[in-house]
């Protein structure tokens, strides 16, 4: 009798490792990615026939790059990519591909599906031009193209500043980077960020080089409106010192940190809990990645946003709590070894959240005419309508009555933003006005989609 | 204004890759093997798509296959989404979402 059926979702970092760990133990798990090629968005590998060298492309990141790829391809398991798992039901995942839909039966599921931009709206955000700082990067790393000639950061987080670095880099003219995080914040977080003294190096250096490259740096900013009739022109905004300020350019990137995509976490029946340090919620999991549902298992930035390098650690873990679940033996000094690297990665990541919040008060306060729904046009206005008048008190009543959160994007890009203002229209601590719930399929599928051909299983 | 180039993406490197020439609204646009769909959309023109709930022009948002701001029409009434879609030689795409006489029969 071969060995437990391992599923994988995502081929990031996590995705990875988790995979590496299954098969050095002997097994054969599914990988079901939804990029091309393995790497996830942190390492994301351009398409066949670009010759950037990885240094080009990764930075200071390509030998942890090129280490990942190379762990990647030296496995011998069943990779599907290009391909959406879209549900999960009943021990049952549910994926797509090229218009097929295909059931996978598992004894194990590892949810390595990584995150997406934290987004908060902006007027004037889906004017041709905005794209989401995660997309800015994309374009740079995968396509070798910027968003604009003369683009506009906006935002906060790590990335913030690294994706504009590699912007200057690249020979863009970036006007500005512009940091929605107080003066002060990224001081008080220097505790938690001393403990990976040669990345806080690397940060507090991208700073320094921006400025000399003439770029206008700016904290404790307030977004006001994205600028332009029919695309971007620039962006207003309001200095900490109250003055508001108008910048020109032809492009705008903006993100503030980043949420997990839990939606398969959420539909595979995983309890969730409220982060408070993140002011966001995530699946409910052990220290292993090990959720309350026999046969789940997250890893990643899917569970908790704490980055490519803890990704890889939660990776190992996933794979290792479903060996132990099945009864398969691991390394228990190697296990407690990672436990010790995840607790001060954990710490890191909790500096990061102190030095780049989460513009709660901002998102609370979007004016009534901004579109908060980019996918159906819907206010925060309307939705304070639905918290008012029609006294909606969670997000799933208000998304049945507003449709906030029921566009394509399901929820993804309006959903952090639409809680906020829900929460403070009802004058409501954030967690009090849940999340919104998940819905298969996750993404869309083509009205066109067939079902394959039912193979026997273990045939 | 003037001397500016036509396409909203520039790109930065990788442009010895072999062209690939499609059509957008009509007009022939040449393209770069590997390109998404997306890009190739961009580099050349401005906008890819309108908004379907009124609000006008879109371009595109996250790049990662999440927000669906990037779904374009074929000619032959197929959709995709321009970001995750790699180009290919003679795709004839529109940045109109098409009108009730010409909506896909399957759809």
């Amino acid at each position: 009798m071969a060995g437990p059926r391992v599923i994988i979702i995502g081929a990031g970092p996590a995705g990875v490792r988790a995979a590496e760990t299954l098969v050095a133990a002997g097994l054969v798990p599914t990988v079901i990615d939804e990029g091309q090629r393995a790497g996830g968005q942190v390492y994301r590998r351009p398409p066949a026939g670009f010759t950037r060298p990885a240094a080009q492309v990764y930075g200071a990141d390509a030998a942890k790059a090129q280490a990942l790829h190379a762990r990647f391809d030296a496995l011998a398991i069943d990779y599907r990519p290009e391909t959406l798992a879209w549900a999960v039901r009943d021990q049952t995942l549910h994926i797509a591909r090229d218009g097929v839909a295909e059931a996978l039966p598992f004894d194990a599921l590892i949810l390595a599906t990584g995150a997406t931009d934290r987004l908060a709206p902006v007027a004037g955000w889906t004017l041709p031009g905005c794209y989401s700082l995660g997309g800015a990067q994309i374009a740079l790393k995968a396509q070798a193209c910027s968003i604009g000639a003369r683009p506009v950061f906006v935002g906060t987080g790590p990335l913030l500043y690294l994706v504009a670095w590699q912007y200057v880099k690249a020979g863009v003219a970036v006007a500005a980077v512009l940091d929605t995080a107080p003066r002060g914040a990224q001081l008080r977080a220097l505790p938690d960020l001393m403990l990976r003294p040669g990345l806080l190096a690397r940060g507090l250096a991208m700073q320094v080089r921006l400025r000399a490259a003439g770029v206008t740096m700016a904290q404790g900013v307030t977004p006001l409106a994205i600028a332009g009739a029919h695309e971007v022109t620039g962006l207003r905004y309001r200095t900490a010192a109250g003055v508001e300020r108008t910048i020109a350019g032809d492009a705008v990137a903006m993100g503030f940190h980043l949420r997990p995509e839990t939606q398969l976490a959420d539909l595979a029946g995983c309890p969730f809990v409220f982060d408070e340090a993140l002011q966001q919620w995530r699946p409910e999991a052990d220290r292993d990645g090990r959720t309350p549902r026999a046969g789940v298992y997250v890893a990643g930035d899917g569970l908790r946003i704490l980055g490519a390098d803890a990704a890889e650690v939660s990776g190992q873990l996933a794979a290792r709590a479903v060996m132990a679940d099945a009864g398969i033996a691991s390394n228990a000094r190697e296990t407690a070894r990672l436990y010790t690297r995840k607790a001060r990665l954990e710490r890191f990541a909790r500096g990061l959240a102190t030095a780049f919040p989460w513009p709660a008060q901002m998102a609370a306060a979007t004016p009534d005419a901004v579109m908060v729904c980019r996918c159906e046009g819907i206010t925060a206005g309307d939705l304070r309508d639905v918290a008012g008048d029609k006294n909606a008190p969670e997000l799933n009543r208000a998304k049945a009555l507003s449709r906030i959160g029921m566009g394509r994007c399901q929820g993804r890009f309006c959903g952090p933003a639409a809680a906020e203002i829900l929460a403070a229209a009802r004058g409501v601590p954030l967690r009090d006005v849940g999340r919104l719930r998940s819905a298969a399929p996750v993404k869309p599928l083509p009205m066109a989609t067939r079902t394959a051909p039912t193979t026997e299983p273990d045939a | 204004m003037s001397g500016q180039p036509t396409g909203r993406l520039r790109r930065l490197a990788e442009t010895a890759r072999a062209p690939v020439t499609i059509r957008v609204d009509g007009v022939p646009v040449t393209a770069l093997a590997g390109d998404t769909v997306l890009v190739a959309v961009l580099a050349a023109g401005r906008v890819l798509r309108q908004a379907d709930f009124g609000g006008g022009d879109r371009a595109g948002f996250c790049l990662m296959g999440a927000c669906q701001d990037c779904w374009m029409w074929t000619a032959a009434g197929e959709r995709l989404r321009a970001c995750t879609t790699p180009v290919a030689a003679g795709m004839d795409l529109a940045t109109q979402t098409p009108g009730e006489d010409t909506w896909p029969a399957h759809a």
